[in-house]
């Protein structure tokens, strides 16, 4: 994949969407029919369960008059089924499997057709392009065995921005099915590296959830680290050594510039917004003692949250903003703790054998992650801002900085790999992916080695 | 085209940065000095390299100066005393077995535990700026014991007068 080749895009890619669709986002345009059946619940996933047995559905390639929009049907329809099988609730059903060819959006669906295959769940749609050049996609979510419509919508958008709206129909059926809302109409910021172990280049990119349209934002000539996007999605803030010392910036994905975050006397780093994304906390190093600051991005007021002589870092806040979960060794070893967003009622949260570190609050507020290392072995987890109900997701060699999708369902991070020999030759790093009961851990596909990943929000 | 950016590389650690980088495989200041031309010039960082040691090791997690690293440091503040126009930039680095977060933390409590002895020592606090670089430039390249030793170190970077 060449990821210069859309150096272009991202920002005209959302703007240009966004205002587009959502725009045009009127009741009775883009809402079709919603009938909700009595008999809707036998469709319902209940993902609270551990193991969730995924629900079978068919999504039949959608239709278009012409060849054009039927390609652009095809297209649509392979980003929906990708994104939602690699949600690990969904069981899209192989095409060779379907009885009735050829389904229009129209028509009522001959449910016998899909029962016999055992298909939940049915999706028809359709591709059509208006005389004004925009790209109509509509589509209808059948529950098969109650032979009820559960969800019909459409969309209109211009015709480059196909994908989005194939995101858009994943976040719609997912919604419908499991009560929650998706995360398939988001970004991933990340790391991406490359060159040898003793002299990485790292620069920042961004990319699809699904890992299409990959994008560098920076050249690579300086070391940049730890990216973590803004709520409103335009903003981005990380590590850089672009001035020498190592400094929080603020990326802007509307203009591509680059401002250093305040005015500080020594290191900052570890940074992440506030959720009303006024506020950009992270840690100050001052002769060698790291502490946590916020900084009003308005007012430009600092305050500092934390004075000890101990390392306290990876800084994030409650989704409600009253607390903060932050990683400290003030007892003796590298820990997670909670406190109040004033600094005050400072309390330690893990007790567990090893060391923890990176929280990260859920969305959703019931989960904070964690990094653990213990014995030599890499963790990556979850547990309950009171310190109970720890689990372990999954291990490695090496698995760091767990961050959540906007629904607080799925967590990115990122795996190396050991060295085989003294010259760093075997090591690698990738990004995963795992479900918060810790099932359906899957590697993402990027253009070279990435780490650091971070989820952006939603779009609303 | 990712090779093509390694060599386009600027890590705004001019000359002496990238000759510390040409001598990374080396783990011992013995095959330093070999892979090295000619005397250094006195004075010089590679003076600093080669006769009087550029750096201090760590345990695990851990900034306490060893009594190996004190005398290292006592070199390099009698190295200061004798150049005293020099300045000099102390970088933190750690291992691969941590947090990046984390690791910048430690990385720079290293760097200033070596300046501090350092200031203890006599040398003027305004020659001494630290900067961590936490575990993203390992020595090291291994993935042993062995070379996360190697890498849990401060290394003393001469910023004025020649690099060799």
């Amino acid at each position: 994949m060449n990821m210069t080749r859309r150096r272009q895009g991202p920002i005209s890619f959302m703007r240009g969407i966004a205002a587009d669709l959502f725009s045009r986002w009127m009741p009775g345009i883009a809402l079709l029919f919603v009938l909700i059946s009595p008999a809707h619940a036998l469709l319902e996933i209940d993902i609270t369960q551990g193991n969730v047995d995924p629900i079978a559905i068919s999504i039949p390639d959608f239709t278009g008059a012409s060849p054009e929009e039927a390609e652009i049907g095809a297209d649509v329809t392979r980003v929906i089924t990708n994104n939602l099988s690699r949600s690990g609730l969904f069981r899209p059903l192989d095409p060779r499997s379907f009885i009735q060819k050829g389904i229009s959006i129209e028509q009522t669906p001959r449910f016998g057709d899909w029962r016999i295959i055992d298909s939940l769940a049915l999706v028809s749609g359709k591709i059509s392009m208006e005389q004004d050049g925009r790209l109509k996609v509509e589509f209808r979510l059948w529950d098969v065995f109650a032979e009820q419509q559960m969800l019909g919508l459409q969309f209109f958008t211009s015709p480059e921005n196909w994908r989005r709206v194939g995101h858009l129909v994943s976040d719609a059926i997912y919604k419908r099915l499991t009560g929650e809302s998706g995360y398939f109409d988001t970004r991933i910021v990340f790391v991406a590296e490359s060159g040898p172990k003793g002299r990485r280049v790292k620069r920042l990119a961004i990319m699809d959830q699904d890992g299409a349209n990959p994008l560098f934002l920076t050249s690579g000539d300086n070391l940049v680290l730890t990216p973590r996007f803004s709520p409103n999605r335009q903003e981005i803030v990380y590590l850089s050594y672009a001035a020498g010392a190592p400094r929080v910036y603020l990326y802007n994905l509307d203009n591509g510039r680059q401002e250093v975050v305040g005015d500080f006397p020594g290191m900052t780093f570890a940074p992440r917004f506030s959720p009303s994304g006024d506020t950009v906390i992270m840690s100050l190093e001052r002769n060698g003692n790291s502490d946590i600051y916020t900084l009003d991005l308005r007012t430009r007021r600092q305050q500092r949250l934390t004075s000890s002589p101990a390392i306290d870092t990876s800084p994030s806040y409650s989704p409600d903003a009253r607390r903060i979960t932050f990683n400290s060794d003030r007892g003796g070893s590298s820990q997670i703790y909670v406190m109040n967003a004033d600094g005050s009622d400072i309390e330690r949260i893990t007790f567990g054998k090893g060391r923890y570190g990176t929280p990260v609050w859920s969305p959703r507020g019931d989960y904070i992650s964690f990094t653990k290392q213990y014995q030599g072995q890499f963790f990556i987890g979850v547990i309950r801002p009171d310190g109970s109900g720890e689990r372990v997701l999954t291990s490695g060699y090496h698995a760091e900085g767990p961050d959540w999708s906007p629904n607080g369902r799925v967590m990115v991070f990122f795996k190396e790999t050991r060295s085989v020999d003294n010259t760093g030759r075997g090591f690698s790093t990738r990004l995963w992916s795992v479900d918060l009961t810790g099932y359906n851990e899957r590697v993402f596909v990027t253009p070279g080695d990435a780490s650091d990943p971070a989820w952006s929000p939603l779009n609303k | 085209m990712f090779l093509s950016q390694v060599q386009n590389v600027n890590w705004k650690l001019p000359l002496v940065g990238l000759l510390m980088l040409g001598l990374s495989a080396c783990a011992s200041s013995q095959s330093r000095e070999t892979t090295s031309e000619g005397p250094a010039t006195p004075g010089s960082l590679r003076d600093l390299q080669v006769n009087v040691g550029d750096r201090v090791f760590f345990d695990y997690d851990s900034y306490s100066l060893q009594p190996a690293g004190q005398a290292t440091l006592e070199r390099q503040a009698q190295w200061l005393k004798q150049w005293t126009d020099r300045k000099i930039v102390i970088e933190g680095h750690c291992d691969e077995r941590g947090t990046r977060e984390y690791n910048l933390a430690l990385g720079a409590r290293r760097a200033n535990a070596a300046r501090n002895y350092l200031i203890s020592l006599g040398i003027s606090a305004n020659r001494i700026e630290t900067i961590s670089y936490g575990k993203e430039r390992p020595e090291a390249l291994g993935s042993t014991e062995s070379a996360w030793t190697q890498n849990r170190r401060a290394v003393t970077v001469v910023r004025s007068g020649p690099s060799s």
